[in-house]
């Protein structure tokens, strides 16, 4: 195999589906039985009316797999349409985290400026404890999350990531 | 593709209330089915109850869950036609999975309805209960679970679009006892239209003309085809008939497309592949331009990926994207149908006034035919002792100008029937490819027996794969099917001998076929007629006596027990890594220094 074909990389995926039952055990089925990676998975109903889901998934492989993963997503017969957005070139990437944090003193200050510097709110708060809710790309939430570490760090909630293309047009 | 063929005069109108059991038959009659294969229990009793109070469609009652689905899968494959299974819940489901698993590997179109537990019992572990949808999802193409008698007309039809269009494939509809009972609104086939499923059947223009000009600047050009062009119905067989002679390019086929171009035309190489021919191989292998037509790239095929077909430029035609670029990378993908794409390919190539190198090709086909004197499937000929090879082109040679079908088991006798028949016509030929069923041979004989009455239907089987859907030799009694089993009988799972004996240092773990039944009396216990012949000079009289019977016949062919199955390429090997048997002719110079690591 050329060295082109081996090289891993990582992708966004966006599909458009029917919201009926089964279709998000069908995705990650293929995922499973074919074994691809799923890195984040998010689904959710986008259009009540049309019953339509999207689901986004990061997933890496060499460009072969990614290839394929697109075309067998596209089989499935509820999907309406997949796009790479990584292959399509702009696009933006979001993912939500609540981090708890426990502590006091100087420790308590300290998650509250670094909370502050990376744009995160506090959502809830004892004496002893902050939720931070923090929105960006995902290593800049992996990033809080390990900074937080030293400082108390109880469990962290992620959405996983959501995504969509720039510009007007639509999936 | 195939469609199915349903008048409209008889359709019954959108709007009429019924029962979910009524609209069952209904919408098979509106898609045009006329046999089903089944098996009642508990969760599908108000269907089997609308079943007998009607006339215009006949069930075939098998013996097994697993044997309705090869069954349809048979009739399906020898008629174009969608198969039709009916099953009970849980077991009932659970038996037809290999079936639905088998269908789904070889691009089958088959219609699965599966009774389940009332809506309100789903979830509770109800008495043959089992999450049939969930069990089924990874072996169907897709399936449904209809919990609103409003939806199930729509469902089932939508069904049957969704089996027969694009790559055919399982799909099952699994229906809860109380949405059977339960009174809704028909909707008739012609009010559907699938919301999202639309495959793509042609292709571009930019892409005919690039395949067109490829073909005609090749030097060493070859037509890989495959089961896509069954598939894709008899039209695809006869433009590729067509497109092969105006352009002059040897064509080899799968194990799933045998049928789709003559045997007996001379720019046929053979089967390719693991149990192809040299020359078939050897061709692939050296060619410069390869035109996959519907087939898969299988490993079967391929042997070590690094080394196929290494100095090739590829175009591959395949209805489903997700087959493209999936094992091989290719020059040229070109996603439609193959009926579609090779007529816009023959239309390209009169209107650019293309022709193939000719004396390139000539010395291709020198190249070809060097090959072909090797003779690899040359055998070891005997007096003593049946052959399993003689037994096949004996057998061959007696149905060959009939109406045939030829159904097989997995194993030796698989291979060697695909070796020894020489398929003419599409739909002629059904094995189990994909998954390898053992038990897929005798069930899928009644099923293309049931489709095509008049017709002489064998299945060449092994002692061993026979027995697994052994019980269906009564199915063949009580319908009056005249199958004929050919038992290739060497008193070994010869395929997973030949393994052993080649890859395992001789160790015969477990693959002697110890305690075998009298297969003369038990044709005789179901009714049949048995049949046993060990002696090559009795085979030809004996095969007589099987053809002119008029009942289902086990035919026990008693054959030499050592005989391996050659050419062979051992699997993750490369093309040039094949082994031959010992009677293949040895070339000296005549072949490629490739060629020459061969043997
Ligand atoms: C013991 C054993 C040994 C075997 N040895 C061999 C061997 O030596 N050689 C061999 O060839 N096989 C062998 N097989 C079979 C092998 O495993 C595969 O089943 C077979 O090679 C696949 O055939 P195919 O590529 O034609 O694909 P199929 O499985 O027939 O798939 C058809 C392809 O065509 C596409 N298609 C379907 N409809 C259309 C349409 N309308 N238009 C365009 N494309 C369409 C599909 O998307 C798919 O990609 C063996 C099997 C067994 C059990
Ligand atoms: C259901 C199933 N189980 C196991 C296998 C593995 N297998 C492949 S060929 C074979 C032996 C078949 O023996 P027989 O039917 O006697 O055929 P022969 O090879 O002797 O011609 C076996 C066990 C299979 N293909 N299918
Ligand atoms: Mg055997």
């Amino acid at each position: 195999m050329p060295e082109a074909q081996e090289r891993i990389e990582r992708h966004t995926l966006s599909v458009l589906v029917d919201n009926e039952p089964g279709v998000l055990a069908r995705v990650i089925g293929l995922f499973s039985g074919r074994g691809y990676n799923i890195d984040s998975l998010t689904v959710s109903e986008v259009s009540a009316e049309s019953h339509l889901s999207r689901i986004t998934i990061v997933t890496t492989g060499t460009p072969m797999v990614i290839e394929q993963i697109r075309n067998q997503l596209d089989r499935l017969v509820p999907v309406h349409r997949v796009q790479d957005l990584t292959v399509e070139g702009h696009y933006l990437e979001r993912e939500l985290a609540m981090v708890k944090v426990r502590g006091t003193g100087e420790a308590r200050s300290e998650a509250l400026r670094l909370a502050e510097a990376f744009r995160a709110r506090v959502i809830d708060a004892t004496r002893e404890s902050f939720v931070f809710e923090i929105t960006g790309k995902s290593d800049k939430i992996d990033q809080f999350a390990h900074l937080m570490e030293p400082l108390g760090l109880v469990e962290v909630a992620r959405t996983g990531v959501v995504a969509i293309s720039r510009g007007p047009t639509a999936l | 593709m195939t469609t199915a063929t349903a008048s409209a005069a008889t359709a019954t109108p959108t709007g009429t209330k019924m029962t979910g059991a009524e609209m069952v038959i209904k919408a098979f009659a509106d898609q045009g089915v006329a046999h089903i294969f089944g098996y009642p229990g508990g969760a599908v009793l108000p269907i089997y109850d609308a079943l007998f109070l009607q006339d215009q469609i006949e069930h075939i009652l098998v013996r097994h869950e697993q044997a309705a689905v090869h069954a349809a899968e048979g009739y399906a494959r020898s008629s174009g036609k969608v198969g039709v299974v009916l099953v009970t819940s849980g077991p009932g489901a659970t038996n037809a999975v290999t079936g639905l698993a088998d269908a789904l590997m070889d691009s089958i179109p088959i219609v699965c309805i599966s009774g389940q537990v009332a809506t309100h019992l789903i979830g509770n572990d109800a008495f043959q209960e089992c999450d049939t949808v969930g069990i089924t999802r990874p072996c169907t193409k897709h399936n449904y679970l209809v919990r609103d008698v409003n939806d199930l007309a729509r469902v089932l039809h939508e069904a049957f679009y969704v089996a027969q269009n694009g790559r055919p494939g399982p799909v099952v509809v699994d229906i809860p006892k109380d949405v059977q009972f339960a009174t809704g609104t028909y909707v008739g086939r012609e009010n559907i239209q699938h919301k999202t499923y639309r495959p793509k059947l042609e292709a571009e223009d930019a892409q005919i003309n690039a395949a067109v000009e490829m073909i005609a600047s090749a030097k060493k050009p070859i037509f890989y085809t495959g089961g896509g062009v069954i598939n894709s119905g008899p039209e695809a067989s006869r433009l590729l008939r067509a497109f092969a002679r105006e352009t002059g390019v040897p064509v080899t086929s799968t194990l799933m497309g045998l049928g789709a171009f003559p045997a007996s035309d001379p720019q046929w190489l053979g089967m390719l592949g693991m149990h192809g021919t040299y020359e078939a191989n050897l061709a692939m292998h050296d060619c410069d331009v390869m035109v996959c037509i519907g087939a898969r790239f299988d490993d079967r095929i391929t042997g070590r990926l690094d080394a196929f077909a290494p100095h090739s430029k590829k175009i591959h035609i395949d209805i489903d994207p997700s087959s493209i670029n999936k094992n091989v990378k290719v020059d040229l993908p070109i996603v439609g149908d193959v009926a579609r794409v090779l007529g816009a390919m023959s239309r390209a190539w009169a209107a650019k006034g293309l022709s193939t190198d000719k004396a390139a090709l000539t010395a291709w086909w020198a190249q070809i035919d060097r090959w072909r004197s090797r003779q690899c499937l040359a055998y070891r000929a005997s007096d003593t002792i049946i052959k399993p090879q003689y037994a096949i082109e004996r057998l061959y040679n007696a149905v060959k100008d009939k109406d045939v079908y030829i159904t097989t088991e997995v194993g030796q006798h698989q291979m060697w029937a695909a070796q020894f028949c020489h398929f003419e016509e599409p739909n002629r030929w059904l094995t189990s490819g994909g998954l390898g069923t053992m038990g897929y041979g005798l069930p899928a004989a009644i099923g293309a027996q049931k489709a095509h009455p008049g017709a002489l239907v064998v299945d060449i089987a092994g002692e061993a794969s026979i027995q697994m859907n052994m019980q269906e030799m009564s199915t063949a009694m009580q319908f009056d099917l005249p199958v004929k089993v050919f038992i290739l009988n060497n008193k070994y799972m010869g395929m997973v001998r030949q393994w052993q004996e080649l890859l395992h240092g001789g160790r015969y773990s477990h693959s002697y076929s110890e305690a075998l039944p009298d297969f003369v009396k038990l044709a005789d216990a179901f009714g049949g007629v048995g049949i046993r012949c060990d002696k090559p000079a009795d085979l030809d009289a004996a095969i007589q006596e099987m053809i002119s019977v008029k009942r289902p016949v086990i035919f026990d062919c008693i054959v030499d027990q050592q005989e391996n199955c050659f050419p062979m390429i051992p699997s993750g090997r490369a093309h040039n890594e094949m082994i031959l048997g010992d009677m293949a002719v040895d070339l000296d110079e005549a072949i490629t220094d490739e060629g020459k690591m061969l043997v």
